[in-house]
């Protein structure tokens, strides 16, 4: 399947360029970018990441492991007793609890929540890149589109990326 | 989608300049040759730390009685070195975390190196308590490991132990925070390098980040919640520290108002590193386009602020021990001003207290040299803090048969500097190999508070144009605040930037 490349030089002209071709019918595959271009997702249909939702789950994950273990540890398996006031109950010693539990709960959500980013980005190390021109990550922006979904002819839709600003057009 | 600033405030890079102008000004130091001062300030450091880790390794080897501790002063440098480092750390995260929660834009340009520098720093920290165990080899029996004592565990109701706790995620989370920064600015790093070995090296750091709008989309989502669970760690970790103090019955100690009152003295002595650390950095690497004297003037407030904060604790703290009417308070803290440590006391005073008011005055503000000087003074009055706190309130305790004094030895110098020259190696090593600035995120402020907006841009080339460009973005589903002369006059203290990608953020996360 081959796939045409055009280059911009500049986030804003990209984003206008994708509104028109969007609204033309054309299918936006992928955008290659040296920062965020704000905007562009809705465009070119990029859905908002779940991954505070992961973020959220490894957070109870982590407070539960630090309430449990501190159970286990301070009130079941060694009850100490320290300047008159032994640890009998768990309700009475969750004060002295509260720091190590918030702890554990922001270590695991941050942890957590970088490997899932790396894992789903595919982003590790040794990986492969996979944006096009190498001056995608200094100062071009690149739209990738697939000519078989692009919905019109190859020339026409060059004709279309050039309309739009583009600066450079790859086939690919 | 890109407002241009208010002619009133000042544009935080300076200069005509492209995207790619930042790409190659910050990938200059990495890509040119270090020049003789470079060699030379990095030896000097190199030499300090070699001491430094001779003198470590001769404690671990001998036992910590070659430091000056004694049976009354328990705790004197070890600690006081920990809690210097620690509190040094602070300003990393704070710039890049409570700063990019409250859309501060000029945190863009030191972000990356305060963050570098929270790191070594609290490096530097995890040392102490380390080596303060004399049996360093057994430091893992502070983890609740399953064991051979009859399942013998750490006590979780000390906060020596929240402190273990509280250090490790505060490392490992600025750690990773910063590495998920860094990734997109690797990649950039990667794709410039024309060396097979170098290109190889930043090929695997960038962990073949493409820059596509799904990981873009992602990248944005991380650092957010990152950031929404740095700030309140930033403000865990000193004050958990500061337990370690206040949960004990020393007079001097047993204070409530410690959580607070270490955490802004962290601010204070982390940004004063920050600004020793950037004076040099920016002139040395040619920075002085991004790190522009607004960003400076940002930082002496930040230390003029929370130095006043530090001041009123002081005040609070005599206060308190004068009104409680506890004589050993009373006496801890006489003792403090006017006894044997009193030099010690009034060079606190002197650095903290009234050295940061005179950060008051805008000449003052922005003045290289005075910035300089103050922020090292600013850091060795911190220094001279924890010492007073520590060794002041154990040296004369409640059997005046055990009051004694607290005699530094070489090794507890040769300790100290050390890690002072390890810091040194560590970041001068990092200013050459990373990307200094956040590439990523400085383009993206270019056009909005860059002083020509972007140039050679195909459609629109000069400041006027790009206002043009933002009259056509608001097509885009983005609300715009439109702020008003008010609140650009009062920027100095103002966190409500009304930046377009803050609303951006908030747009996304609305949906």
């Amino acid at each position: 399947m081959s796939k045409i490349y055009a280059m911009y030089d500049d986030d804003a002209t990209l984003l206008h360029g994708a509104e028109k071709l969007v609204a033309k019918g054309v299918h936006i595959k992928d955008v290659f970018s040296p920062f965020p271009i704000h905007g562009i997702d809705p465009v070119i249909g990029v859905r908002k990441t779940r991954l505070a939702i992961c973020a959220f789950i490894y957070g109870l994950t982590g407070m539960s492991l630090a309430l449990i273990g501190m159970y286990y540890f301070m009130i079941v398996d060694w009850p100490m007793n320290i300047g008159g006031k032994p640890n009998h109950y768990f309700y009475q010693n969750i004060p002295a609890f509260i720091p190590i539990t918030f702890e554990l709960t922001v270590l695991c959500t941050a942890h957590g929540m970088a490997i899932t980013y790396f894992l789903r980005n595919k982003t590790l190390p040794g990986m492969k890149a996979k944006n096009p021109d190498p001056r995608t990550t200094d100062d071009k922006f690149v739209m990738e589109i697939n000519t078989a979904e692009a919905g019109m002819e190859e020339a026409a839709l060059i004709n279309e990326l050039k309309a739009t600003g583009a600066i450079e057009i790859n086939k690919a | 989608m890109h407002v241009v600033e208010a002619e009133i405030r000042e544009p935080l890079i300076l200069g005509e300049k492209s995207y790619n102008d930042i790409t190659e000004d910050v990938c200059a130091p990495i890509e040119g040759k270090a020049n003789a001062m470079w060699y030379f300030v990095f030896g000097l450091a190199g030499l300090l730390a070699l001491w430094g880790v001779g003198n470590i390794l001769y404690t671990v080897g001998v036992g910590i009685g070659v430091w000056g501790l004694n049976k009354t002063v328990g705790w004197a440098w070890d600690i006081t070195n920990f809690v210097w480092w620690v509190g040094i750390g602070h300003a990393g995260t704070l710039i890049s975390a409570v700063l990019l929660l409250f859309r501060q834009r000029w945190r863009m340009a030191i972000n990356r190196s305060a963050e570098a520098m929270t790191i070594f720093a609290v490096m530097m920290a995890a040392l102490f308590p380390g080596i303060h165990m004399g049996r360093i080899w057994q430091a893992y029996w502070v983890l609740p490991l399953p064991n051979q004592f009859g399942s013998l565990w750490p006590n979780f109701n000390s906060p020596l132990l929240w402190d273990v706790f509280a250090i490790s995620t505060y490392f490992s989370v600025s750690l990773v925070f910063w590495y998920i920064g860094l990734v997109p600015d690797f990649a950039t790093v990667r794709d410039r390098m024309v060396k097979p070995l170098p290109k190889k090296i930043y090929s695997i750091l960038a962990f073949g980040w493409s820059g596509n709008a799904k990981h873009w989309n992602r990248f944005e989502e991380v650092s957010l919640v990152l950031a929404g669970l740095a700030t309140p760690l930033v403000f865990s970790v000193h004050s958990i520290v500061s337990m370690d103090f206040a949960t004990s019955v020393i007079p001097g100690w047993h204070t409530t108002i410690f959580p607070p009152y270490f955490v802004a003295g962290a601010v204070f002595s982390g940004f004063a590193m920050v600004l020793t650390l950037m004076l040099v950095m920016r002139k040395v690497l040619r920075l002085e386009d991004y790190l522009t004297l607004k960003h400076i003037e940002y930082m002496n407030i930040i230390v003029m602020l929370t130095g006043s904060m530090v001041g009123v604790a002081y005040l609070t703290e005599l206060f308190v021990a004068w009104y409680a009417g506890v004589e050993y308070e009373g006496y801890a803290f006489m003792n403090r001003a006017t006894g044997p440590y009193w030099w010690a006391y009034w060079s606190m005073m002197t650095c903290n207290v009234i050295s940061p008011q005179l950060m008051w005055f805008k000449k003052i503000r922005r003045n290289l040299v005075i910035t300089f000087i103050l922020s090292i003074i600013v850091n060795i009055g911190m220094w001279f803090e924890r010492f007073v706190i520590i060794v002041t309130s154990i040296h004369r305790d409640f059997l005046t048969s055990s009051w004694t004094q607290f005699h530094p030895t070489y090794v507890d110098m040769g300790v100290f500097l050390g890690t002072i020259g390890l810091f040194f190696v560590l970041f001068l090593l990092y200013s050459r190999t990373f990307p200094v600035l956040a590439l990523n995120e400085v383009k993206t402020i270019l056009r909005a508070t860059g002083e020509y907006g972007v140039k050679g841009a195909s459609s629109h080339g000069h400041d006027d144009h790009a206002a043009e460009v933002v009259v056509e973005e608001t097509a885009a589903p983005v609300v715009e605040e439109t702020p008003t002369v008010e609140e650009e006059s009062t920027d100095e203290s103002s966190t409500d930037e009304a930046s377009e990608e803050g609303d951006n953020e908030e747009n996304k996360e609305q949906e």
